[in-house]
This record gives C-alpha cells, structure tokens and sequence, in this order.
C-alpha cells in the first residue's frame, strides 16, 4: 500500500512535481538576491508621518508609498499622467533609482503557480503539491521502515548507488519539501477561498468624512505613531475627491484616516487567520526570510535527482520481477505466495507455482516477503518461498518480513508451508527458511506441509515438493519448473593467465571483452547492464540450464570483464572455463551485488582475500584512483605458484591505489595465513576501524570463518565485535 | 450578446429604459486593452455612475476571485463589496497587454444625459487604480478610443 502511494503519484506526477521544482528553485533565490541595494533606514527609525512627508515632497502626484518585504521603499505617482514607480531612500525621501518591476519574476511566479492557464493551472500546481506531499510523506515511511524503524531514519543508506542517492537526497529534502507542498497547498485554497485568508472584509469604509482641505501628509497624527518597518502600504486619497481617504496597511492592521483631521476613522487589526495566512505565505515563498528561501530552493533542487533515479529504480525492479499472469489482489486471493529473493530465482519457482495453481482454478496472489500484509481477508493457504543470503541472513526482498511479522493481527485462519532455496555446501543451508518456519509456529501457524529445502535450484527437489503439496490440498496440481535464465550476452575470451598448477590450485584469471551494444540495444534495455567491481556475472556452462557465479574482478569502467577462476576437481563449469582458449566464447549475465563493495568516502578500506577471492577485492584496488588507503591481506600457497595479480599489486603500490600489501603463503617454510597476519597487525588494525575503516572479505567459508575469529581477538580490546561492524555494514563477506 | 438587467435596471430612475422590451436599446460593444505593465492577470470592473459620481450599476467584472474586489476601490466602496452586483456578469482576468471585448445592449437614455463609465484595476504587486479610466457616454464619443491612467492603454465604446 505504502509503496503504491509512493509509486504512482511519483510516475504519473513526476515531471509535474519536477517542473514546480524547478520554477520554485529559481524564485527561491529571489529574495535573497532582492536584500542587495536596500537603502538603509537612519539610525532610530523614521515614522510613516515623517517618510510620507519627505516623499511626497519629492513626487508630486503621489499616489502611494509600499514597503516590499525585502525593506524597499517605493514610491508609485504619476509623472504627466504616465504611472511611475521609484525606490526612495527613507531617510532623504529622494529617488535612488526608478523603480523596475522585475517582470521576469512576475513571469516565473505565473508560471510557477498557474502553468500560465489561470484557474486550471492552479489546480493542477496544487494536485503536483499535493502529490508532492504524499511522496515526501509515504517516502519517509518507507525509509523508516527499510533502515529498521523512526530511530534508525538517519543511519547510513543501503542498496545500489540509485537507492543510496534517491535516500539520501530525500533524507537531506523530505522537511523542505513537505514545508513548500503544504504551504503551497494553503495558499491555492485561500485563492479559491476554501480557507479564509482573512482579507476579504477589509475595514468599512467610513460612512462620512470631515469634508475640509486636505492636511499636509507630514502633520497626520495617525502616521506619526507607526515606525516605517511596520508600514505595508499607505495610498494617497483620490485627487480632487474630498470624500476619500488615506488608506493604510501595517504588519498589524488595515485602516483609513480622514484626509482632513488625519485622525483614523476606522482600524482593524489582521485576525488570526490573516496572520496564519501571512505567515504561511512567507514559508512557502521565502519573501521577508530570505535565508528559509535559499533553504527551501536547495531542497527543491534535489526533486528533479530522485524523479530520474525513483523511476529508474521501478523501472529495473519491474524488469528484474518476472511477470507474473493473473496476479490477484492480496484481499481477494485464496492463495498468497511470499518470495524471499535475492537474485531473482526463487521468483522463477514462484512462477511456475503461481501458474499451476491458478490452473487449479485458485486465485493468487504472489509478491515479495517484504510485503507481507497485516492480514489476507480470502486466504486459505500461504506458500513462503525463501532463499538464504550470505550467512544465514535474509535475502533482500525478505529482509523485512520478520518485523512485518510483528504487525500481522493474530492468528491466521490460513494454513502456511515454507520452502527454503540454498545450497548444501554452505554450513547454514536454507537458514533463513528454518528462522521463518520456527517464527511462525512460535506465533501458533498451522502448517500445510513441513518446511522443505531446495539444493540448488534443483527442479526435481521442487516438483517433489509440489507432489506433498498437492497431497495437502487433495488436489491435483502439478509443478513442472522451467528454470528461467536472464537475458545472456556472448562474451569473448581476450586473454588468461595461469597459476597454481605446480600446488595443485590451477587458477586463471580471465578476461572477457564487454560486448558492443547498439543505442537501439542501449535504449531497449538489452544491453549488458553496466557492472561494478564485486558484483557476480552468471555464467551457463553448455549442456546446463543452472549458472554458476562468480565475483567480477573489473568494473565495466576498465572496458573488460574478469574473473578469477579456481579449477575443482570434477567442477563442471569451472572446468568448462579452463579450458576456453582467447576467441572462444561464453553465455553470461551480470547481477548486482551492492552490499560487497567499499562505502563511499575517503575512509581506509581492508580487504582480505586468499586465493581466488581476490578477484573483487583487485577490482577495488584497480578502481581506486583517488588513493584511499587500501589495505590488502592476501593468502596463497605459495608465491612462486599463486602468487594472483602479483605484477598488477606492485605496480598499484606505486600508484597508491594500494597503501600495504600483507601476504601469507601456506605451503613455504614458514607458513601462514591470512588470520595471523591480521592477529600480528591488530595495533595497526584497531586503529584502522577507529578511524572509520571497512573491512571487506571474500574467499571460501573456512577462511572467512578464521578471519572473522582473528577480528573478534583483535577487537576484544576495544569492545567491538565483528557483529556490530557488520551491522553497520562495515564489515561484508563474499563466500563461496 | 449579454441583456443587462439586474440593479442597474431595477433601482434608478432609467431602469425602465434599460429593459430592452420597453424602451430602445442597441447593442454596444466595450473594448479595453490593456498597457503592458508586465504583471499577472489585472482585475478590471466596468460600472456606471451619474453626473454627481453617484454609483448606477456594474456592466462587467473581469476577474473572478471575490477576495480581490477590495482592491478595485471605489467600486467597493460604492458597493460595499456587494458580490450580488457582479452576479453573472464575470469573465477571467485580463492578462497584461491583452484586451477585451464585451458587447451588451443597453439602453438609449443612457447616453447624453451625463451618465459616466468608470473603470477600476488593480493587479497583484501593482498599484491599485480607481477610476483608470472615466468617460462621459455620449453617442458623439462612441468609437472614439480613451487613454486611462495606470492600466489601460485605450478604452472604446461602439455602437
């Protein structure tokens, strides 16, 4: 619901909200701009007796005396019957300049509030407010609820550069831009009335005036009381009409003075809803508060970044999603199915089971965990599809399903089973499937079927899974999975360098050409994706429809793609990649991986890697033109044999892409690993993490294992653990 | 075309000259253009008064937001900002440079007899100006352009 309130005002509003944006940025520096060339008032103050005396000394034929809100005087008369306007200095009453009217602001201010189109451009600038508005507001809770509650809203932003930008920039705009939309919104309803501003019953006019010859401006006692800085406005009596009056205009009031006696004849003071009306006028327009202006400009600056990067980034994750036919609401479905997906290949399994059940003659619904309701009215079963991320943890569309969970009200009527996606080899196979499973019986769920895990996307283990489910629901359903595999792109071997043979560890580094894309390719979407350093290209090894990852060591930047491949014994794709010869090609495609990969900022970097692992972490180092200290602890076999990028890590030493190279080899006389050398560093290291460093470590789990207990001994001292550093995602893994 | 009826026709002494089905009346266009002042919209009201300057009745109000009547002095304050004047004879506001054009039938005994249209403006930001424009309604000045004083770079009244 949250996030539909933010998308769709967002698209169908966005070059709307935009282009006010935008107008209002540059009216916003208007008041600023307009504090330069205010005559000074003298010292102690001037009344408006005194000022309008002067001025109409110098102007015959005045007609009236404002006070802009930016200080000016101005004096509007007529000159041989031609209206003329003129800045007076209020000490002297004499003309300064002729006074212009800056048309160009009269201009950019129509067009800001009415597009030009009069009554129907200001609805249609109020709807842009408002959707303004719901955007601020809906994109606040959503932050709120993706960092993990109100108190963590300023914690440091997560996910691919576009969320971090669109975050960020919206955390630094949201106050600026709800402030302009609601005020804005005020004044178009006070302009159609909605709300009273409180202007329109002015003062009544009086119903009889002295009648006798007018009195010299300067001897007029009602002004004589009223300091210039209060004045608004005071216009001069109708020449030649003795029934007329002075009529004044104050920060307090509004009143008429008789032009005989210059005793007041009637006065009112502003009501609240003038004052709130003014007040709210000021806000919005910065006019009298020049600085609040310039603030409410920068905010609006920001508003034309995140329309490009919010659209971008629905654009992608609608691509990312597969389509999903027949895709029920989740209030009238009589089957929901969550996924828990951090690549998007559970979603393919979803799929298949979202078609067969439909088929069945169910209505379902099928959305990502994370957007677990408080309550599915028609549901009678609920299928939760999880895949495991990392070590354990949730994948990405799963990762607020726990504290969703916290909201759902009470027990469900529905029956749930869980289905886990991971892979066997890792240590905590499908644990994020088992939390979620032992979740839901604490809070008393009745199960369809038992929790079952899926080792590696294995669409036999599936359609077995889907036999005992149509058990469950004596009914006859049937899972025929089809993996589906994204949009491959032909790469081609460039060049390999081997190492390791002589200590059994064959390893190559391979480098693939990016494929030239078309600007039709480009335009389309069909192009290879650009890629960052420790993102993961997919590689489909002929003969198999499953693809094995690998960490890119390049970013598409370098103009190339490599990867650092380690041969297994009997491993089908990597033995597949060792034997590709320079021309021959590959069926790949890239996914990102945006929590593995330095933060921003200049703080230093400590990369761990042994073996291949130092694929990503040289993509770093490669990357690091501006010279951040990086420091690398790398562990091989032996140097002579595995010694990975060797050539290229002395030659980044020179360029200060890499501040200190550790290196710790297992199979030499004096052997070690990584772990030690980062127990023998701990001083150096300690102070590292107190000035802000991130520690970032990719290899194989044993390794990454030794280095996480290393870093609880080097830590113990300060407090720290690895846990909290990781929690601050300051300290990632990338496991194999 | 717009019969003008309403107080104009009903409270004075000419009322009954003004209806259309009782006496002679003859459709009279009202052109304004306005001076290029460079702000918004102006509000300008287009009313009657009698030799004396005494308030007969509204012909136009070009403008369409009641709250900004105030600005448009003495027709306020002759009418004490009475929205039943204006009732049904409102158009948009006219934008700087612009013109406009109404055309109504009104009644003979308007003409010759001292009567005078009165036109005030006012614009946001600007100065307000009662009585831009006042002239005499005469048959001999019809089509005879009229220069105002702040807003209205000619006035014409054809018959």
């Amino acid at each position: 619901m949250l996030r539909q309130l933010h998308k769709y005002p967002g698209i169908i509003a966005a070059a709307l909200v935009v282009f006010l944006a935008l107008s209002g940025v540059i009216l916003s520096v208007l008041p600023a701009i307009q504090r330069a060339g205010v005559p000074p008032v003298p010292a102690g103050g001037v009344d408006v007796a005194t000022l309008a005396g002067k001025v109409a000394a110098n102007f015959p034929g005045l007609e009236h005396i404002s006070r802009t809100p930016s200080g000016k005087i101005v004096a509007f008369y007529y000159k041989n019957d031609q209206p003329m306007a003129a800045l007076v200095d209020p000490a002297t009453g004499k003309e300064v300049a002729p006074y212009d009217r800056s048309s160009f602001e009269q201009w950019m201010k129509s067009l800001h509030r009415s597009l030009f189109l009069g009554d129907k451009g200001r609805i249609t600038a109020a709807i842009g407010a408002a959707a303004m508005l719901i955007l601020a507001l809906s994109g606040l809770q959503m932050t709120a609820r993706r960092m993990g509650g109100w108190r963590k809203l300023l914690s440091r932003s997560r996910g691919t550069r576009m969320q971090r930008l669109h975050v960020d920039l919206a955390r630094f705009a949201v106050l600026g831009l709800t402030l302009s939309s609601v005020t804005g919104i005020y004044i178009t309803l006070a302009t159609f009335g909605v709300i009273s501003d409180g202007m329109a019953s002015p003062p009544i006019f009086p119903t009889s005036v002295d009648g006798g010859p007018t009195m010299p401006v300067d001897h007029v006692e009602a002004l004589r009381k009223i300091d210039i800085s209060q004045l608004r406005e005071l216009i001069f009596p109708y020449p030649g009409d003795p029934t007329d009056v002075y009529t004044l205009a104050t920060a307090t009031g509004d009143g008429y003075i008789d032009q005989a006696t210059g005793k007041m004849l009637s006065w009112q003071e502003h009501g609240f809803s003038q004052r709130l009306y003014e007040t709210i006028y000021m806000l919005h327009t910065g006019k009298g508060l020049w600085w609040l202006g310039l603030l409410l400009g920068l905010a609006s600056l920001t508003v034309p970044m995140m329309a490009w990067t919010g659209i971008v980034m629905w654009w992608k994750a609608r691509k990312a999603r597969p389509r999903i036919k027949a895709n029920h609401g989740a209030q009238v479905a009589d089957t929901v199915i969550l996924v828990g997906s951090e690549g998007g290949s559970t979603w393919g399994f979803a799929r298949t089971l979202h078609d067969a059940l439909t088929k069945a003659g169910h209505k379902v619904h099928t959305a990502p965990m994370n957007s677990l309701k408080p309550g599915y009215r028609k549901a009678r079963n609920m299928f939760i599809l999880a895949a495991t991320y990392g070590n354990g943890e949730a994948p990405r569309s799963g990762r607020n399903f726990l504290t969703r969970l916290e909201a759902f009200n009470g027990k469900p009527d529905f029956k749930v089973a869980v289905l886990g996606f991971g892979d066997r080899q890792f240590p905590q196979f499908c644990q994020f499937a088992r939390d979620v499973d032992a979740t839901l019986a604490e809070r008393g769920w009745d199960r369809l079927v038992e929790v079952d895990f899926i080792d590696r996307q294995s669409t036999q283990e599936f359609n077995r899974w889907g036999r005992n489910v149509a058990r469950a629901l004596d009914e006859d359903i049937v899972l025929e999975h089809v993996p589906v595999i994204p949009r491959t792109h032909v790469l081609t071997l460039i060049s390999r360098n081997d190492y390791g043979a002589e200590v059994q560890a064959p390893t190559s580094i391979l480098r693939f050409a990016i494929p030239r894309a078309s600007l039709l390719a480009r335009i389309t979407g069909r192009a290879m994706p650009k890629f960052e350093a420790g993102d993961l290209v997919g590689i489909i090894p002929p003969g198999s429809n499953v693809p094995r990852y690998y960490s890119l060591a390049s970013s598409a930047k370098d103009g190339m793609l490599e990867i650092c491949v380690k041969k297994h014994p009997g491993g089908h794709c990597s033995g597949y990649l060792h034997e590709l010869k320079p021309g021959d090609t590959i069926q790949a495609f890239v996914r990102p991986n945006p929590d593995f990969r330095p933060a921003r900022g200049k703080a230093p970097v400590i990369l761990i890697g042994a073996g291949t692992g130092i694929g990503p972490l040289a993509g770093f180092i490669r990357g690091n033109s501006k010279a951040r200290p990086m420091h690398l602890y790398f562990g091989g076999r032996d140097p002579k044999s595995d010694f990975l990028y060797r050539t290229e890590l002395e030659k980044w030493l020179e360029e200060k892409r890499l501040a200190r190279l550790n290196t710790a080899f297992s199979r030499v006389a004096e052997r070690s690993y990584v772990q030690d050398r980062i127990r023998q560093d701990a001083e150096a290291l300690r102070e590292l993490i107190a000035n802000g460093a991130q520690i970032l470590v990719c290899g194989g789990r044993d390794m990454a294992n030794g280095v996480m207990e290393a870093f609880e001994q080097v830590l113990a001292p300060t407090g720290m653990e690895p846990a909290t550093l990781k929690a601050q995602g300051r300290y990632a893994e990338d496991v194999y | 075309m717009k019969n003008r009826f309403g107080k104009l026709a009903l409270t004075t002494a000419i009322a009954a000259s003004m209806l259309p089905a009782l006496a002679a009346a003859r459709p009279v266009t009202l052109t304004t253009t306005l001076k290029n002042y460079g702000g918004g919209g102006a509000y300008l009201v287009l009313y009657v008064t009698d030799a004396k300057g005494v308030y007969q009745g509204t012909l136009w109000m070009a403008g369409t937001h009641g709250k900004f009547y105030r600005y448009l002095k003495q027709w306020f304050r002759a009418t004490r900002g009475n929205l039943a004047e204006v009732n049904g004879i409102t158009g948009a506001s006219v934008g700087s440079g612009r013109s406009f054009s109404i055309k109504l039938d009104l009644s003979d005994a308007l003409f010759d007899a001292g009567y005078k249209l009165h036109i005030d403006a006012a614009a946001e930001n600007f100065r307000e100006s009662p009585s831009d424009v006042v002239v005499p309604l005469t048959k001999a000045g019809a089509g005879k352009p009229v220069r105002g004083r702040a807003f209205v770079k000619s006035f014409t009244y054809s018959m």
